[in-house]
């Protein structure tokens, strides 16, 4: 595998190639997503890529009804609420995330802990070439 | 560990001022600046000359976006008479005065300056509601922003972990909302000067009017639960839990302890400091506290030498409702999961053992980001010195009191301790 840089650009570069990768620190084993240049726990600097499987369980979230103008451009307003949420992930790494297939407008029915399964959103239009990471209902 | 910190030498506030906080159509950062600032000079017991002051440090978040307008140090400097002198913009989101009051202070604490204004300024009402959320949303780390989080968005994620840890739920936070319209109602600066039964007399009238079936709450709460009076804004944050988009300014003079007598017989002296640096919601290390609140509580009261049963009332940083009840528990207030508890027995009612928020808080006192950090020690300061008229905190020996500022998803969260001796 060509070297890349453990940082956003190379997450995002990943997600793209529907991967969800993070670092892992060789010297403490601690792991982050998205991937870190630096050991927040040792201050180690040699890192190495951990593939996730992309399974996690839901550990907080929100239904926007008023959203910014990016997700209103989306087609999500007061009516059409979306979710996003904090997905832990295996090994305890936690990754921010639009949540999808769940009901926005009965929000007291989504359940904490729910499992979720990544999935890769190719955006089109203004932002070309982005790729969400979205979670949805395993 | 968190080393016991000291000023090199004292630091005092001898002036405060603060503009009414609000929407204002014909009124911009400028002639809100002038009003706090005519304020504090005139707070000024035995007079101050302008020509005495060093330096000004001016906290302001986003006026670039939202005004399209930068660089506010110079423009503050020139509208009060203080140019050639230095102007040092401080930017921390929401916290952004409150870092400019502690350069002030170590301006000073270092022997480099003897006297300083500090101060903090932001316009946002002339952005659409969209707008303003987005612009607020820069300050959010950018792997929630790209997950479509707005801040009460954040609040709301926070809030449903709380909820499932501790057991509490939207109502608790309602006697959160309910308190802070109360004591808004007796803050003449304040942007909702309504406590929850004038917003349900008035919306009542309003159907009368219109002919229209007549609402049927019975209480607050009931209000409040009405999705047509309250909607949802990033559930579970309803309207009645987020914090208006506000105008406003906010100032204050601070100069070495050892001057302050000059100034007035009735100085206040910073005892306590803290400030603290998080990581946002992918990689804090729980989603039911802020470790940066804790890092800078631990700070001020190892430098005071204080507990937080000696801090006699307290401004709270409650952009949304969820926030109050967090931080009061970071502050070390109440213990984790118990702050629900104690406001619902009224413990932090503004005749309660622990008075928060008796300005009515950014709820329901505003929230012009850049401004509301020293806002919040300007009511400190009126607190302690016994000027708080219908809202004076009701006891005897009013002596410590406390503010605690956050920015961003908790990426900057600063606690000061004032005493009056």
């Amino acid at each position: 595998m060509e070297v890349r840089d453990f940082s956003d650009i190379s997450y995002a570069q990943f997600l793209k190639e529907e991967k969800l990768m993070g670092s892992k620190c060789k010297a403490c084993k601690a792991q982050y997503v998205p991937p870190r240049p630096i050991c927040i726990e040792c201050h180690g600097s040699k890192m190495e890529w951990v593939e996730l499987k992309g399974e996690g369980k839901l550990a907080a979230f929100t239904c926007i009804s008023v959203g910014p103008p990016s997700m209103i451009a989306q087609g999500y307003n007061r009516k059409n609420p979306y979710c996003s949420g904090v997905v832990e992930l295996e090994k305890g790494a936690r990754v921010d995330a639009r949540i999808e297939g769940v009901d926005t407008l009965k929000p007291e029915t989504i359940q904490m802990g729910l499992p979720l399964k990544a999935k890769f959103l190719h955006r089109q239009g203004a932002e070309e070439g982005e790729t969400d990471l979205v979670f949805e209902s395993a | 560990m968190v080393r016991k910190r000291k000023l090199g030498r004292g630091v005092a506030v001898v002036g405060a001022g603060m503009s009414k906080f609000g929407m204002f159509r014909d009124r911009d950062s400028k002639d809100l600046f002038a009003e706090a600032y005519l304020e504090m000079l005139a707070s000024v017991d035995k007079g101050v000359d302008p020509h005495d002051m060093d330096a000004l440090y001016l906290g302001n978040f986003s006026n670039d976006f939202f005004v399209h307008q930068s660089h506010w140090g110079p423009l503050v400097s020139d509208l009060i008479g203080l140019t050639p002198k230095p102007a040092t913009r401080t930017e921390g989101a929401c916290a952004s005065s409150a870092l400019a009051f502690r350069e002030g202070v170590f301006a000073i604490a270092s022997g480099f300056y003897d006297m300083v204004l500090v101060g903090g300024v932001e316009e946002m009402s002339k952005r659409t509601t969209e707008e303003v959320a987005e612009g607020l949303a820069l300050a959010t780390v950018p792997y929630e922003g790209r997950a479509g989080f707005t801040f009460p968005g954040v609040f709301g994620a926070l809030a449903t972990a709380y909820f499932k840890r501790y057991g509490a739920t939207r109502e608790h936070l309602m006697d959160i909302t309910i308190k802070s319209h109360h004591n808004a109602t007796l803050n003449p600066k304040a942007q909702l000067p309504l406590s929850i039964r004038d917003l349900m007399r008035v919306k009542i009238q309003k159907a009368q009017k219109k002919e229209k079936p007549l609402p049927q709450w019975r209480d607050e709460k009931e209000f409040l639960s009405d999705p047509r009076a309250n909607p949802p804004v990033a559930w579970p944050m309803h309207l009645f839990d987020c914090c208006p988009i506000s105008d406003g300014a906010s100032c204050m003079l601070l100069v070495a302890e050892e001057i302050a007598l000059n100034f007035t017989n009735d100085p206040l002296y910073v005892i306590g400091m803290g400030q603290g640096s998080g990581r946002g919601l992918h990689a804090c290390k729980d989603l039911t506290y802020f470790e940066a609140t804790r890092y800078a509580a631990k700070e001020a009261y190892g430098m005071s030498d204080l507990t937080p049963d000696d801090i006699q009332f307290a401004e709270v940083h409650d952009c949304f409702s969820i926030a109050e009840l967090i931080h009061m528990e970071d502050l070390g207030f109440f213990g984790a999961g118990e702050g629900f508890k104690a406001v619902a027995n009224g413990e932090t009612r503004l005749d309660g053992p622990k008075p928060i928020n008796t300005s009515g808080g950014l709820k329901c006192k505003g929230h012009p980001v850049g401004a509301t950090g020293i806002s919040q020690l300007y009511e400190v300061w009126t607190q302690l010195r016994g000027k708080a008229g219908k809202r004076q905190v009701p006891k005897k020996n009013l002596r410590i009191g406390a503010a605690h500022n956050l920015g961003g998803t908790g990426g900057t969260c600063t606690f000061t301790i004032l005493e009056r001796r």
